[in-house]
């Protein structure tokens, strides 16, 4: 057994990545993983975007975190910690009656009692589902039609997870997985305000409006983290910083600057990869936690892969459709009717799902939304390190953008930001004049900084299509690829994206299992 | 032209000058000559092109292409041009023989699979000069080819209506070429490409064929179609020379035993059941298969069947009796079922009724016997016969001119 065959490069040092990576060097692999950027996290990481203003540049809110990882790599030892936990999410309303939605309760708005009773029915189902998904989450997807005994054990456990529904619950699973947020929610409720709100867990981050299917499905993803939503303490680089910690604990050396341009083969296998710089770090291993299509068109090359694959690839819907706004604020905002308390919940501004579905009809044509829709916090509100005193930084995901705009992004990010500003002023009317700094990044401007390939922060559309055993394409869907020695473990893969580090969990353990079975590792 | 360079798409499929939406099919450049020989009226169809299925009688055709020589329209078949500075990788990626062993001025036979292994079709690559190749084959494949040329700097067009063609084929061939004048015709060997200048006009001729005989290809543009006919026909006056449609050809084709798409093997990008879909290996044609390439499509999946064995084999049978057997069951003298008659025909020069027949693995030893079972209808009556029949190695008909250099003069 040669050092080279027992090195094992994992490719960006995303939480995915350093997930990866720490399990691997737990099971004695000699791991190194290469970042390009100057700091590992991804885009799971804080950072300054105007003098004295910290933000988490990307994802913002901690809801999906697997808690095997938490518990196994010791996370909370490792410095992870929390400013806010189970975070209430508030409803904007123009005229100041907001809605407030916590755990088991939801108020305002003039909620009528049948909307709250349906609200129970509605939590319950939809968490029944979440848990289904949940448990899916944390397991190889099984391969269909391969023959072998235990992707034939696991499409049964799948199916049978499906049966112990109970016959009306499954019936309803069966019905609502694959269709849309819109009709489910105009089942179950009659507030407008509230069905706003809902329908927008369905298509955040996503190229997906209230009315078009899959939308129940992204609902049902986010959820099934199974965590309430969280703030990590100074941001989610500390989230990153802790997995870094934990990995390094266990053997992993980190090496930053360092960016991948290439995966090197011998044969039809890998032999490791090259650095920008040229360098040549050998590797019987190669582990990408970049998105499929930088991995394979990219770093391996469409010309070392089959056509139909690539093709497949090609396919793969992986545009981006959400900006992140940052702004550097000199004093908290004030939103109309919404106390100091409130002012630090997540606030959305999805008013009704015929706005979340007109700002989605821009996509459809190249444009962006003409009245966006936001989910907004505060960070900090709850954490000095964010901001100087008194003043605070203003966190938003904002849709829909699409990554191939129309017009171009150059002409179109200050019309875009001038429209965000105007819909947050429609809430927060003096907001305007607190600006010190403001940042918008588009998904061009998230490809380009967290090289990402086409800006999208799920590494690719979350749907049924693009699920499971079909993540990112057939053939590449259990971590391992069509090149021996080249394995994925990024939000591309199987259970997909949000701060979860499941992928780089069940990648670990697939290349394990696998090399085990072959009996090239000890 | 549909053209893609790299991952970029140039331009549209340009039918404005085909009128296609209101023909539908063409006549081919050469349907003057070929319509007042075209005793029979009979038109097939092939892809864009009408195409005899005879002139006067496939077996007149036949003879005076195993007797003396016969022309074949062969415009209709798809013709790529694959040009560019990748053009030997893309080339290497797509098929699965070492395209580098063709050198410029040579012909290759080859095949192309689907990441499964399964064959998409086969045909032939022309190394025309450096960087600069034509693909021939029987389907069409244009979106296939674009999908291949993804990374790749190379342009992929398709030049079936560019390049007008003829086949002449059958032992006085090159003695009537040599009459038209083109010089040195007889030193060119089997696989062969070389450019003459005719009347001031550019043709290609390929010592290519399709019959398993000796004979050529002639490749010229459209518009001089006309003129290489009747030279052609000026010089072969004296040499036998007959038109022949596609009846003819499919005799001619089965007696050299090669294979034909949509009769041994489906396309397997348009095949729905992978059950229904052939590997090379199933086809015979393993020695097509060159693993020392690092990557090509169906790499992976034909090294793991190579292990696992295949499932079917494609033999040659010679059949008791004269009816050919079309279409018929293959059982073993056990009476159990081996498989199907993909190619059949009675075989004038071999004096037996001879077929392609797909038979499931093991079967297919040289010299295994199997009973294949010919329905046949005589004065309206249907009978049916349990013909022995018998596996042969190698071809019906396999005479030395086929490879003979320089070939007999007439």
């Amino acid at each position: 057994m040669t050092d080279m065959n027992n090195h094992v490069v994992v490719i960006g040092a995303g939480h995915n990545g350093l997930v990866c990576a720490a399990y691997l060097a737990r099971a004695g692999r000699q791991v190194t993983v290469l970042e390009a950027a100057e700091q590992p996290g991804g885009a799971a990481i804080t950072r300054e975007f105007a003098p004295g203003f910290k933000v988490s540049a990307a994802a913002h809110l901690l809801y999906m975190l697997d808690e095997n990882v938490r518990k196994e790599l010791s996370l909370d030892t490792a410095g992870l910690s929390f400013s806010q936990q189970d975070m209430k999410t508030t409803a904007l309303a123009e005229d100041g009656n907001h809605l407030v939605m916590s755990k088991d309760a939801v108020q305002g708005a003039n909620i009528s009692s049948e909307d709250q009773a349906a609200m129970k029915e509605y939590r319950r189902l939809m968490g029944r589902f979440a848990r289904l998904l949940h448990r899916m989450n944390n397991r190889i997807p099984p391969r269909v039609g391969s023959g072998n005994r235990d992707d034939t054990i696991g499409l049964a456990k799948t199916a049978l997870a499906i049966r112990m529904l109970g016959r009306k619950d499954m019936r309803e699973f069966l019905r609502m997985a694959g269709i849309n947020m819109y009709d489910i929610l105009q089942e179950y409720f009659d507030n407008p305000l509230l069905k706003g709100a809902l329908s927008m867990e369905g298509v955040l981050g996503a190229k997906l409006g209230p009315r078009s299917n899959n939308s129940v499905f992204c609902a049902l993803h986010r959820m099934s983290g199974m965590q309430g939503t969280a703030l990590p303490a100074g941001g989610m680089g500390t989230v990153s910083d802790a997995l870094a910690s934990a990995a390094q604990k266990l053997g992993v050396k980190i090496r930053t600057s360092a960016a991948v341009t290439k995966v090197l083969l011998q044969g039809d296998r890998v032999g490791g990869v090259e650095l920008q710089d040229g360098e040549r770090i050998t590797a019987g291993t190669v582990v990408s936690s970049a998105d499929p299509k930088t991995t394979f068109l990219n770093l391996v090359g469409a010309k070392n892969l089959e056509a139909g694959f690539v093709r497949k690839i090609h396919n793969y819907r992986s545009f981006g459709n959400a900006a992140k706004l940052h702004l550097a604020l000199q004093g908290p905002p004030e939103f109309k009717a919404l106390n100091q308390s409130q002012l630090g919940d997540r606030l959305l501004i999805a008013p009704d799902m015929d706005y979340v579905e007109r700002a989605f009809n821009h996509v459809k044509y190249g444009e962006h939304s003409a009245q966006p829709v936001l989910e907004i916090t505060i960070p900090s509100l709850y954490d000095d390190s964010l901001a100087p005193a008194g003043q605070h930084v203003l966190s938003a995901v904002v849709q829909y953008a699409p990554y191939q705009l129309k017009s171009d992004w150059h002409n179109g990010k200050p019309v875009f930001t001038g429209q965000v500003i105007d819909t947050l002023a429609k809430y927060a009317p003096g907001i305007r004049d607190q600006i010190l700094h403001c940042e918008l990044l588009t998904p061009v401007d998230i490809e380009k900084e967290f090289r990402i390939s086409g800006g999208h922060w799920h590494h690719g559309e979350l749907a049924l299509d693009q699920f499971m055993m079909l993540r990112p394409v057939p053939r590449a869907a259990q971590y391992a690829s069509p090149l021996n020695g080249l394995f994925m473990c990024g939000a591309g893969s199987h259970p997909g994206g949000g701060v979860m580090g499941s992928a780089g969990r069940n990648a670990a353990r697939a290349i394990l299992a696998l090399e085990s079975s072959e009996g090239q590792q000890p | 032209m549909n053209r893609i360079s790299g991952n970029k798409t140039v331009g549209v499929i340009d039918y404005s000058s085909k009128d296609h939406y209101r023909t539908k099919v063409f006549p081919s450049p050469f349907y003057s000559r070929q319509e007042p020989l075209n005793h029979l009226k009979e038109w097939g169809r092939w892809a864009d092109y009408l195409s005899p299925r005879a002139y006067t009688s496939a077996d007149m055709e036949y003879f005076a292409c195993r007797n003396a020589c016969a022309v074949f329209d062969l415009t209709p078949m798809t013709k790529y041009r694959i040009s560019g500075a990748d053009a030997l990788a893309y080339l290497n990626r797509l098929v699965t023989r070492d395209v580098e062993k063709i050198k410029p001025g040579r012909v290759g036979y080859t095949v192309w699979c689907a990441d499964d292994g399964r064959v998409v079709d086969d045909g032939t690559i022309f190394h025309l000069r450096e960087n600069r190749y034509r693909l021939c084959s029987q389907e069409r494949h244009l979106d296939w080819l674009l999908t291949n040329a993804m990374g790749f700097d190379v342009a992929v067009e398709d030049e079936t209506h560019e390049v007008a063609a003829l086949a002449l084929q059958g032992p006085t061939s090159c003695a009537v070429l040599k009459k038209m004048g083109l010089g040195d015709i007889e030193s060119m060997k089997p696989f062969d490409i070389r450019f003459f200048d005719l009347e001031n006009t550019g043709l290609m001729i390929s010592r290519t064929g399709f019959t398993g005989d000796l004979g050529y290809e002639l490749w010229i543009e459209p518009q001089y179609a006309e003129l290489l006919w009747d030279r052609l026909f000026e010089a072969g006056r004296l040499y036998g020379i007959q038109p022949m449609g596609d009846e003819a050809l499919a005799m001619l084709r089965v007696e050299a035993g090669f294979i034909q798409a949509n009769h041994e093997f489906l396309n397997a990008n348009a095949t729905v059941r992978s059950s229904h879909t052939r590997s090379p290996f199933e086809l015979g044609l393993g020695w097509l298969v060159h693993f020392d390439k690092p990557n090509f499509n169906g790499r992976k999946a034909l090294l793991e069947e190579k292990q696992r064995g295949h499932r079917y084999n494609l033999v040659k049978l010679d059949i008791n009796g004269n009816k050919p057997a079309t279409d018929s069951y293959v059982f073993t003298t056990g009476k159990k079922f081996a498989g199907t008659v993909t190619s059949a025909t009675w075989s004038p020069s071999a004096k037996a009724s001879i077929a392609l027949a797909t038979l499931k693995a093991p079967h297919g030893r040289p010299g295994e016997e199997f009973l294949v079972e010919i329905y046949y209808q005589k004065e309206l009556k249907w009978s049916r016969v349990m013909a022995r029949a018998r596996v042969v190695e190698g071809v019906f008909f396999d005479p030395p001119r086929r490879r003979q250099t320089p070939p007999a003069d007439f």
